[in-house]
């Protein structure tokens, strides 16, 4: 594999901490409602389904698959080789989704409905949720 | 009891020169569009009691994006008004327009002008093409100095996901596997475009291309290829929205407002939306036909969104041209989108290829159509309705224009 690439990272607070160092053990969190079990994504202070205050973050299987998909060939941040920029989804909700890489396959894979589960790709604090082939 | 929108006309139209590069100010070039459309309304800069603009000073996005905002207007034009507004939250760029028919209706002012101007060409020229759309340059240069993502951003750009060219493309992705819409069709959006603007002397590309030449263009981001995306340009276009009893003391045919697309009722954000191969549009498209007795099938040209070709058929969908899922086969082959056609699609070349004017583009062209002006593209005598869309992803506004005089 070639080396990481270049990311811009995101601004750590008390409402996100959770999701981007969530892989320290390898694995992806979402916040939850403890009273209805809505995963709430981006988190928010309360469920928007039941208006529960009662939310924490909650381990999900990491397992997914590719809902759509672009492999970009613009060198936008100075990387010339193309990647593939994925919306994953996820079992655990319908509609529950996330935008993230393909990794650990060449870029041209990418195809909707592929199989994937998440990696980590570790930038200093922020451990970074991409996904690969299973 | 009328309808708010049909207390207000937009009585005149102007627009600056539109060009790459043309070294002139943000200012400068508003103030050319603005008297223009000020003369057309045959008013003058002391009838004006009201100044509207999308997004108004610092608006977000990169440089050249936002123009000056309304006290610079003001200022440089003297206007004493009643109501001035900017802002980038709302119905995409038409927000603007629609903040200016509220505030005619509502009684607030008389007189409006609405204005919309980018320097996005001058701006990029020295240092290149770093992007397309909202956050296309916050990782150019390979990035030490990056700012941290927060809101809505982090969710994309920390992925590599800089632009919404990478955005739309996922969404045209899906559309390709929910409806077997094909790159052929899609490319007709933007050879359709480049076809008109060889027939209006502003538009930045006019020399003619084929299918071939559009598939000889490098990828950008599958399946948008170079001539899917839009280019920026410098230029500023301006309307007067004015109240409709003001109709009868202008010399020329005025725009009427007919309906307003406003809503947005998914999630607005780039991947939570729940119907991805429509998001917003489908709202506001929805939503505009519930404010007029009006139906698709009276439109007689159609001046839609088209930031990435793509765009434009999600708007053929939602303002329901076609029906869901048909846009494909709607374009294919370029003839019920051509000027002769039944549906004469983006006439002055839309953004892709008449340069990127951000929404307003589309408001003046569809005036000048209404008005027998178009010169040489112009698709007919009897232009009685025209719709305009602005937006892609989630942000849509929809606007509905009749001929009156």
């Amino acid at each position: 594999m070639s080396s990481a690439p270049f990311r811009v990272q995101p601004a750590l607070d008390d409402d996100n901490r959770f999701f981007w160092t969530s892989g320290a053990d390898g694995r992806l969190r979402f916040l939850r409602c403890q009273a209805c079990g809505y995963y709430l994504h981006p988190p928010l202070p309360r469920c928007p389904e039941c208006g529960s205050r009662d939310v924490a973050p909650e381990a999900v299987s990491g397992r997914g698959e590719v809902y759509s998909y672009t492999v970009n060939h613009q060198p936008w941040d100075g990387g010339t080789e193309p990647y593939a920029i994925v919306i994953v989804t996820f079992p655990e909700q319908e509609g529950l989704r996330l935008t993230s890489n393909l990794v650990n396959c060449p870029p041209d894979d990418a195809r909707i409905g592929l199989p994937v589960r998440a990696v980590f790709e570790q930038h200093g604090l922020v451990w970074f949720p991409l996904f690969e082939p299973t | 009891m009328t309808d708010v929108e049909r207390r207000s006309i937009i009585s005149g139209v102007g627009q600056s020169d539109v060009g790459r590069r043309l070294g002139r100010s943000g200012l400068d070039l508003t103030l050319d569009a603005a008297l223009e459309a000020i003369a057309d309304a045959g008013l003058t800069p002391a009838d004006i009691d009201g100044i509207a603009t999308y997004p108004g000073a610092g608006g977000g996005a990169g440089a050249g994006f936002s123009g000056p905002g309304t006290p610079e207007v003001q200022d440089a034009l003297r206007l004493e008004v009643n109501w001035h507004t900017g802002g980038i939250e709302g119905a995409a760029q038409l927000a603007a327009v629609v903040n200016a028919v509220l505030a005619v209706s509502a009684g607030l002012a008389r007189h409006v002008l609405v204005y919309r101007t980018v320097t996005e060409s001058t701006e990029q020229g020295s240092g290149g093409r770093q992007g397309i759309g909202i956050g296309g340059g916050a990782g150019g240069g390979g990035g030490g100095g990056a700012p941290r993502m927060s809101g809505v951003m982090q969710w994309s750009i920390p992925f590599r996901a800089y632009s919404a060219a990478n955005w739309l493309a996922m969404i045209a992705h899906r559309h390709f596997h929910e409806y077997g819409t094909t790159p052929e069709q899609m490319a007709m959006i933007a050879v359709n475009g480049r076809r008109n603007a060889g027939l209006n002397p502003k538009a930045v590309y006019r020399d003619p291309m084929t299918l071939d030449d559009y598939f000889a263009s490098r990828m950008v981001t599958s399946p948008f290829r170079l001539y899917d995306c839009d280019a920026p340009v410098d230029g500023s276009t301006a309307v007067v929205v004015s109240v409709a009893g003001h109709a009868s003391a202008v010399d020329h045919p005025v725009a009427r407002v007919e309906a307003v697309g406003t809503a947005l009722r998914g999630r607005p954000s780039w991947d939570q939306f729940d119907d991805l191969t429509t998001m917003a549009a489908r709202d506001a498209g929805a939503q505009l036909w519930t404010r007029t007795d009006l139906k698709p099938a009276d439109v007689d040209v159609a001046e839609l969104y088209d930031g990435f070709s793509f765009l434009a058929m999600v708007w053929l969908e939602a303002l329901g041209f076609c029906g869901k899922g048909e846009s494909g086969p709607f374009v294919e082959g370029g003839h019920r989108i051509a000027l002769d056609g039944e549906l004469p699609l983006n006439t002055q070349g839309g953004q892709l290829s008449a340069g990127r004017l951000h929404g307003f583009g589309f408001i003046h062209e569809a005036c000048l159509q209404l008005r027998g002006e178009a010169g040489d593209r112009q698709v007919g005598a009897d232009v009685e309705v025209a719709a305009v869309a602005n937006g892609g992803g989630p942000i849509a506004g929809a606007l509905l224009l009749t001929r009156a005089g």
